[in-house]
């Protein structure tokens, strides 16, 4: 066992130091990969082009079997079955959605012009696409943890980029933070005993602190279950107030050409509820940090 | 009136732009957003109702897909586990689950500005480590698979970077810094193509740039190195609809130490 353990470790480490500590030698292994891409990509254009314009799958799968033997991977049945089955999906997507709407999607290609920017969590469960219907160039998003909104304060990061580029460059006029039932960050977030992060996980989750001291005092009679579900709401609340702590997104919203809105997706019983912040009674001030929602709704 | 300062409008940049070619990229890409948006307005000349829109959406899901299969949602209740993670874009154009058709359950996605790993990093980088740990850990994924797409605004914002190192407070700049390197390896590689043809060779080797990232995380490289895991590259060209995948091709070297 023992034994098992340093060797793995031992291989990991060279493949770390060829990737990040002689970045020469990374240089021209990704390089290599780009070559063989380029040659593979003859073939499936080709193989792209038949099953669009013949409506037909097969030509080509023989091009695709032999090209995928060049390359010396270590792989199972199940996961090329599983890539082979990826491909179909997307050449059924081409046919079934890009063909048939051609003109659309060369439009969209020019620009896109989203009217939201959704902020949701990375849950395969819970895809705003699939849940919300969302189609082609409608909606700008970003996938995180917990669907977490870290303050102005905290400086760059992911979320702030796609913020910056999505409100001030493409203009959205509508920003919608969605939460859902069972999210796993907001029990990461309500299991850390010491508020000290030892992973990435609690690293992260932590942003969320404030949702989680809140639903302590409101929720403490609850069972474990309930106050997750009270933080899950309670830290939409405060990715809302957070958005306000981003002068441009504020102003914006004071204007009225920007408007804030909170989304739960509760996957168990299948039911969302909305609701809009409502800025003139909202505050986002250390000692007065309030928020006001309007517009309430639930759909069952 | 309008019309008259349209035209002043229209004069004063075409006197802006033939004294200053270098703006000229800039132009157009701000002129064709302009034209989109004026279609979008065309287009839903109807008031738009974002509330309404949401409703509408929620209700047909719920009637189409969720009532209807019971059983998946009903297993999707207790617990999830994805086969794959995956990496997209926030642009509005490129959702994985329209292009490859993902259900509800099958993947764990991230998406941000230009689809980036950034290298290990608790702190800066606690987003996407979080996401790539509780994949990987806790989900134990099979796949992870970083999708980059056409005319990407982040990698163009990338790659217009000025090359005088002056440093940022734009989020979006510290953000796509992270592939620096698929920049320079382009800028050295594609001197004779166009701007435009620099960033499409960019997007591509931005993926691996992250394809690289991920193998700074321990718990990522474990897993490859034991084969219990498989990264790959992808790229969706929207522009002409096609879709390409590869594999992260590195070699083992066999380790001296004892």
């Amino acid at each position: 066992m023992e034994t098992a353990l340093s060797a793995s470790s031992s291989v990991s480490y060279s493949l770390f130091s060829s990737s990040s500590q002689q970045p020469h030698r990374s240089f021209f292994k990704t390089s290599h990969i780009f070559e063989f891409k380029l040659r593979t990509r003859k073939m499936e254009h080709t193989h792209l082009k038949l099953a669009t314009s013949v409506n037909c799958s097969h030509p080509g799968l023989t091009q695709e079997v032999e090209s995928n033997k060049m390359n010396v991977v270590i792989e199972t049945e199940t996961r090329q079955d599983l890539f082979e089955e990826i491909k179909h999906r997307f050449l059924s997507f081409k046919r079934n959605t890009y063909m048939k709407n051609f003109e659309h999607f060369q439009r969209l290609s020019d620009a896109q012009s989203p009217k939201f920017l959704v902020i949701s969590c990375a849950d395969s469960r819970v895809c705003p696409s699939n849940v919300l219907g969302f189609q082609p160039g409608e909606a700008f998003l970003v996938r995180n943890i917990a669907n977490l909104v870290v303050p102005f304060e905290k400086g760059p990061s992911e979320t702030q980029a796609a913020l910056q580029f999505s409100v001030n460059t493409l203009e959205v006029e509508n920003i919608f933070v969605i939460g859902h039932s069972c999210c796993g960050g907001i029990r990461a977030l309500m299991s850390m005993q010491d508020e000290k992060p030892s992973c990435f996980i609690t690293n992260w989750v932590i942003n969320g602190k404030t949702a989680k001291i809140r639903t302590k005092a409101a929720a403490s009679n609850l069972n474990f279950d309930q106050q997750c579900r009270h933080c899950e709401k309670e830290s939409l609340d405060n990715s809302l107030l957070n958005l306000l702590t981003y002068p441009w997104i504020e102003e914006k919203v004071k204007k009225g050409s920007l408007a804030i809105h909170g989304g739960y997706y509760d996957f168990v019983d299948g039911t969302f509820e909305k609701w809009t912040l409502d800025y003139e009674a909202s505050c986002v001030k250390e000692d007065t940090r309030r928020l006001a929602v309007k517009n309430r709704e639930f759909w069952s | 009136m309008a019309e008259a300062s349209y035209e002043e409008a229209i004069a004063g940049l075409k006197k802006l732009l033939s004294e200053k070619a270098e703006f000229q990229e800039t132009a157009a890409a701000k002129i064709r957003q302009i034209t989109a948006e004026l279609v979008a307005i065309t287009a839903g000349s109807t008031h738009f109702d974002p509330v309404d829109r949401i409703r509408t959406g929620f209700t047909h899901f719920k009637k189409s897909k969720f009532e209807t299969d019971p059983e998946l949602y009903g297993q999707l209740a207790k617990g999830q586990s994805p086969k794959f993670l995956v990496f997209a874009c926030s642009d509005s154009r490129v959702c994985p689950s329209h292009i490859l058709n993902f259900q509800p359950g099958e993947a764990f996605v991230v998406r941000n500005i230009a689809n980036m790993v950034p290298p290990f990093d608790k702190t800066k980088y606690s987003g996407v480590g979080a996401a790539i740990e509780y994949a990987v850990l806790h989900l134990k994924v099979e796949n992870i698979v970083v999708i980059s797409h056409s005319c990407c605004g982040g990698i163009k914002g990338l790659m217009s970077i000025p090359e005088d190192g002056t440093n940022s407070s734009d989020f979006i700049e510290n953000w796509v810094k992270i592939c620096t390197r698929a920049k320079t390896k382009t800028q050295s590689n594609c001197k004779d193509l166009s701007f435009e043809e620099k960033c499409t060779n960019c997007e591509r080797e931005a993926v691996n740039v992250s394809l690289g990232n991920l193998l700074s995380y321990p718990f990522v490289r474990e897993s490859v190195v034991n084969n219990q895991l498989f990264v790959r590259g992808a790229h969706y060209d929207f522009v002409s609809g096609a879709f390409e995948l590869w594999n992260l091709d590195f070699k083992l070297t066999p380790s001296l130490a004892v």
